[in-house]
């Protein structure tokens, strides 16, 4: 199999999207990261093709993009489930009941970490800390906010989520987008749904209702 | 009378409060106008004056970092506002952003025309997809209202801003290693001198500051340095968003002046869980040494928590309770430590491996008493050895529990294993949420 794009592989809106990133910045190089998001939003992950196109339109090799896709975690070598279920097992989300839930979907979906459900619906992560420790535990479906989960919750999540319900996050959009959807918003395109959704959930506002007399 | 000063959060409850129109509604971008009508250096003055400190963990005055800037050299200069929050425990930028996007963008507009920049960027962290939608809008609206591009508010000033998203990298948040990741390299730390001041971002000055820092500008710049001073401790000055989690009735962000306590804070938070009592806590993140019900009135500023033994960090209070194992909440961090490590440096590289093998033994029950003493070890070989603070970081859970916590390490031995419930310690134990 050749790996060298084809002008037909890549359309041209994907193509023009990438000269968009690059246009972002002072250096073309810094544009590395957006560029593999935009991959990831056509693919679901890091492809060869993705790596390649990616090289030719910066003028690197294929082995300095791959070391740069390779440091982190979120570029994927194995393609993402439609819906991508992190579980928060740092510290604190663990013992306020993240492991129970990771143990539990595990359990539910027949899959380990790092896998996919094989009608390709679900992949499932123990994420660390995502910045939602008043929320705690915390699940995240493509990187939106499923706060203060249970077993119970975190099960029916991935079955909506199978059965193709879209459900809302806590915090976010008013239904979950896909795993490619979200990581063309990663790659810096702006996908309009950012008036979607609350401004703030209770913990959030603890503080200042308490300030305003409005809680105790 | 409540001690909760709402600055940031003033206006969070309010359902468009991340909304251009939301914000301007109380003054938003007010203070951009009378910036850019001031002298630059006039600007980082009153942030000096205003004893600002970052907020990011480290507390170094933000007014003295932007002075080291240098002027008239004829270089771009650059402003990379740090909003990789991951540090763990750490919570607030990220719901600061999520409901006020636009006072980020009014403080970098401000400190970019300080510092004489042109050009700056927002790194965030790659698994907050929502506040990323929302950081987008708010810096197009920006755009669309002349707030951001050329000639802005028709000063002659130009700025751009534009927002670059992680993938997933906790030493991103490393100064440093945030400009190599943003130069679209591996992320790792780079050596200092030379510091991001004078060759930073491409190599040119650069100032790094943490969203709160930055967001905390315009308040400055509207009220005054006299105002903000006026808060907080002779050193620690002004308010600060503290963020409880864990083991407490009600969790939350309490914005207040520097120098609150945890007794305080635990009272606006509806106490520890009902029918239990407080075990250890973090004062600033997981980096920080782990305190106890004996620091329950140690006064929340830098100067205070730094004499008792740690750090005030990212101000990220988890509260952990009687049931919770110390040796499994510093493993899992530990564990952490050991994913996040960049591999630069062998002290970290190595020692966090060992460290996770070792409490692992212990957290089974093997092993003796003289892991203790390879813990403190391999720990001392990291503090103050490794090449960035992320092996600090590694020690001081592991140092910090050893001191207040010797005999439970060594009740795993004698017990063949953990002594404690781990479903005592979950929230459905004790369900105000629902099953
Ligand atoms: C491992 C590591 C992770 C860090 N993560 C963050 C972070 O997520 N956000 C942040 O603002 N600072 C973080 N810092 C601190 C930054 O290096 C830097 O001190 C800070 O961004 C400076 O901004 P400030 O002066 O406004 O606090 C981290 C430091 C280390 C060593
Ligand atoms: S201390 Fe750890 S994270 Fe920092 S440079 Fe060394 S290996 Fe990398
Ligand atoms: S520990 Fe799970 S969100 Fe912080």
């Amino acid at each position: 199999m050749s790996l060298t794009p084809t002008p037909n592989q890549f359309d041209e809106n994907f193509l023009s999207r990438l000269d968009a990133i690059i246009a972002r910045y002072p250096r073309s190089r810094s544009a590395i990261m957006p560029m593999l998001h935009l991959v990831q939003a056509r693919d679901g992950y890091v492809t060869p093709e993705g790596i390649e196109v990616i090289a030719e339109k910066l003028d690197l090799t294929t082995a300095e993009v791959h070391a740069v896709a390779s440091f982190y975690t979120q570029y994927r070598k194995t393609p993402a489930g439609e819906y991508h279920v992190g579980v928060c097992t740092n510290t604190l989300c663990a013992i306020m009941g993240g492991d129970e839930i990771f143990a539990g979907l595990e359990n539910h979906l027949g899959i380990e970490n790092n896998e996919r459900t094989a009608d390709g619906k679900v992949s499932l992560e123990h994420i660390e800390c995502n910045a939602a420790c008043d929320y705690a535990p915390v699940v995240m479906v493509n990187w939106e906010f499923f706060d203060n989960q249970t077993v119970a919750s975190a099960k029916t999540l991935v079955d909506d989520l199978r059965a193709g319900k879209k459900p809302a996050p806590t915090r976010g959009p008013n239904s979950v987008p896909t795993f490619k959807e979200a990581s063309e918003v990663l790659a810096g395109f702006n996908d309009g749904r950012a008036n979607e959704g609350v401004q703030a959930g209770e913990p959030t506002l603890l503080g200042l209702k308490i300030a305003k007399g409005e809680r105790k | 009378m409540t001690k909760l000063t709402p600055v940031l959060s003033a206006h969070w409850d309010e359902k468009d409060s991340h909304t251009l129109a939301g914000y301007q509604r109380h003054g938003g971008y007010n203070s951009v106008k009378k910036a850019l009508a001031m002298d630059p250096d006039a600007v980082i003055q009153t942030v000096k004056d205003s004893g600002l400190r970052g907020r990011g963990g480290a507390g170094f005055p933000t007014g003295n970092k932007w002075g080291f800037i240098p002027q008239g050299d004829n270089k771009d200069h650059y402003l990379v506002v740090n909003a990789d929050e991951s540090e763990p425990g750490t919570c607030k930028d990220t719901p600061l952003l999520l409901a006020n996007p636009h006072v980020l963008v009014e403080g970098v507009i401000i400190a970019s025309y300080a510092i004489r920049a042109k050009h700056a960027f927002i790194y965030i962290r790659g698994e907050v997809t929502h506040v990323t939608r929302r950081l987008l809008q708010a810096i197009d609206d920006a755009y669309k209202a002349g707030f951001l591009g050329k000639n802005i508010l028709g000063t002659g000033f130009d700025l751009e801003l534009t927002l670059h998203i992680g993938a997933g990298a906790y030493i991103c948040g490393e100064e440093t290693a945030l400009l190599d990741s943003l130069e679209g390299f591996r992320g790792q730390p780079r050596l200092r001198p030379p510091f991001p001041a004078i060759a930073g971002l491409y190599a040119r000055p650069t100032v790094v500051n943490n969203v709160e820092s930055i967001a905390s500008v315009p308040a400055i710049i509207e009220k005054g340095a006299e105002w903000f001073a006026s808060l907080g401790t002779e050193k620690s000055k002004g308010f600060t968003l503290y963020s409880l989690s864990g083991h407490v009735n009600n969790p939350g962000q309490f914005e207040a002046p520097l120098g609150i306590t945890l007794r305080e804070l635990l009272d606006l938070a509806g106490g520890i869980r009902t029918g239990h009592t407080l075990k250890f806590w973090t004062p600033g993140g997981s980096s920080t040494p782990i305190f106890t019900d004996a620091h329950l009135d140690t006064p929340l500023d830098y100067e205070s928590v730094s004499a008792a033994g740690s750090m005030l960090g990212t101000k990220a209070l988890q509260i952990f309770d009687e049931t919770t194992c110390v040796l499994r909440a510093v493993l899992r961090w530990t564990e952490f430590y050991k994913h996040e490590s960049c591999g630069k440096c062998t002290p970290c590289r190595e020692g966090t491996w060992w460290l996770v093998q070792i409490l692992r033994d212990l957290e089974n029950g093997k092993g003796s008493e003289a892991d203790l003493a390879k813990l403190l070890d391999l720990c001392d070989n990291l503090l103050g050895r490794s090449f960035c603070a992320l092996g600090d970081g590694a020690a001081s859970p592991i140092m910090s529990s050893i001191k207040y916590f010797r005999d439970e390490y060594l009740a795993h031995l004698t017990h063949g294993g953990c002594p404690f419930d781990p479903v005592a310690s979950t929230l459905f134990a004790s369900s105000k949420v629902g099953a």
